[in-house]
């Protein structure tokens, strides 16, 4: 299998991505209207805003939608069933696709509350995951 | 009407189709710049064209380009080339760009030219995977969705039929009835590549995972094939040997965001979902007078959501709506009469523009809709770009 593709840690997926590898998932949100949004934007969607800042999330969510790589279309990822690309619903209302930690694809559910945790997958990109909370 | 429909359509037509052999074989070996020449010069020659009556060239996005295709076919004198970038919308799309180029006088013929060797080539699966441009948001989801393991295109609609599964309670069984469908009308069209090979709900429940919910049999085969139609004004029309084909209507849509798929507020709001009633609007038809539709089936969910979005039914009634054969041939509204995407051939969905010129002008042999006088085209790329087409005899 080929290298584990990573994101190119330049402009604002640069800053996304720096505040997951301090432990922290944020999320820009619009200084003159409040909007949440991600992916990370140049302006706001929602008021055309260019002001924001990158807050907090509560890094609570629920399962949005789920599919599972059965068959691989990437050489780095095996074809086992092992990959399950999540589509996490954050309390902030935003939506981002990640992967469930010690969750096999037959356990997954839309509606299920997760939390957000890391993985370092290279000493300069770590990835937001998530695993199952009560 | 509102913006974005320009009233260019009653007066626009096309008047030439082509088509190459459509396959799987080791032994043909095609390149893609082939099949958009032969395709082309067999729409020109049904068209009763010749190749220096081409002045307007729009290939497929990053298949061909216009002077590549003029040269190999020695059209020296081109007034207006664009390419489309919505994926498998683009040729439905193109139709659109074509009529106002030929009703404003900007050129007189135009050719589409589509196809590719997605069999003996370079596989749909490895496009986007390893390329971040192929896409709009191509950037999006290297840093957002590849890192796991999202990767192709029935990952990211896998993510949308699980959703609709969810809210609608839409079962694999009707995802099945649209891939049943699709394989039999492939048994009535003998450039099929699927012609011969019969397939059951049981053969389709019993296929393998690919992207869960989606199993082999949801997905769009991978093969040679190349497929051109060429646009002419109405009057032009006239003097031309074949029966024409109206362009009633044409018109494209996004869906809002179009770079990203999975933050929409409305998860199932594509580009059709805006551009079917314009078109529809425009046209002054409604779903129901449809005698057909050739609905771009990349996957079989897509089928059933655009079958919804266009308004042949409500959002969330697609699935009892594609059930009982509603969709095949003798049914309501019968779709891919040729087999589709997912039975004829990956011909990036000028087959079924192709397709539907051929029922229009009663051309379609065993498979014929009987007294078919009006159809409609859509086409689906990308993040859930769309286009659709109304044609009338
Ligand atoms: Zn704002």
């Amino acid at each position: 299998m080929s290298a584990r593709p990573l994101p190119q840690l330049t402009g604002l997926a640069g800053e996304f991505y720096g505040f997951c590898k301090v432990r922290e998932l944020r999320f820009q949100r619009c200084v003159d209207c409040s909007a949440w949004r991600h992916v990370p934007r140049e302006r706001c969607g929602e008021c055309g805003s260019a002001d924001f800042r990158w807050e907090r999330s509560s890094g609570r969510g629920r399962v949005y939608t789920w599919t599972v790589a059965n068959r691989s279309m990437h050489p780095a990822f095996p074809s086992d069933a092992s990959v399950a690309p999540v589509v996490v619903e954050m309390e902030e209302g935003v939506r981002l696709v990640s992967a469930l930690e010690n969750c096999p694809p037959g356990e997954l559910a839309i509606g299920m509350p997760v939390e957000v945790v890391y993985e370092d997958v290279t000493e300069t990109v770590t990835l937001p995951k998530f695993r199952r909370r009560a | 009407m509102a913006g974005g429909c320009a009233q260019v359509t009653a007066s626009a037509c096309i008047v030439g189709i082509g088509e190459t052999r459509y396959a799987r074989d080791k032994a043909w070996s095609p390149t893609t710049l082939a099949l958009n020449l032969e395709a082309s010069v067999r729409a020109i020659d049904d068209a009763g064209l010749r190749v220096h009556d081409i002045d307007g060239l729009m290939p497929f996005p990053g298949l061909s380009c216009a002077e590549e295709v003029a040269a190999n076919l020695g059209i020296s004198e081109l007034a207006f080339t664009s390419t489309v970038h919505m994926g498998g919308a683009s040729p439905v799309a193109s139709l659109l760009h074509a009529s106002l180029a030929v009703t404003s006088g900007a050129a007189k013929h135009v050719l589409l030219p589509s196809g590719w060797a997605g069999y003996s080539g370079a596989r749909a699966r490895q496009t986007v995977a390893t390329d971040a441009q192929s896409v709009p948001g191509g950037a999006i989801a290297r840093d957002y969705y590849i890192p796991y393991g999202l990767t192709a295109p029935p990952q990211w609609y896998a993510l949308l039929a699980r959703r609709h599964m969810a809210e609608y309670g839409t079962r694999p069984e009707q995802l099945g009835a649209v891939a049943v469908a699709m394989r039999r009308h492939a048994q009535a069209n003998p450039n099929a590549v699927m012609r011969g090979r019969g397939m059951k709900l049981e053969d389709y429940l019993a296929s393998p995972m690919i992207a869960d919910p989606y199993r082999l049999l949801d997905c769009c085969l991978e093969t040679d094939g190349g497929a051109a139609v060429v646009v002419t004004t109405e009057e032009r029309a006239r003097d031309l040997p074949r029966h024409p084909v109206r362009i009633l209507a044409a018109a494209a849509g996004q869906p809002y965001p179009a770079d990203e798929i999975v933050g929409r507020k409305d998860l199932f709001r594509i580009g059709l979902t805006s551009a079917a009633p314009r078109a529809f609007g425009q046209a002054g038809v409604r779903p129901a007078d449809a005698d057909f539709a050739q609905i771009y089936d990349c996957f079989t969910f897509e089928v059933l959501q655009q079958i919804e979005e266009a308004g042949f039914c409500k959002r969330g009634e697609g699935g009892s709506f594609v059930e009982g054969g509603r969709i095949e041939l003798g049914g309501d509204l019968p779709v891919n009469t040729h087999g589709g995407l997912l039975s004829e051939a990956h011909v990036v969905g000028m087959n079924h523009v192709v397709e539907a010129v051929r029922q229009l002008r009663r051309e379609a042999g065993e498979r014929q809709v009987a007294n078919a006088e009006l159809g409609v085209v859509t086409g689906f790329g990308d993040f859930g770009d769309g286009s659709i087409v109304i044609l009338a005899r």
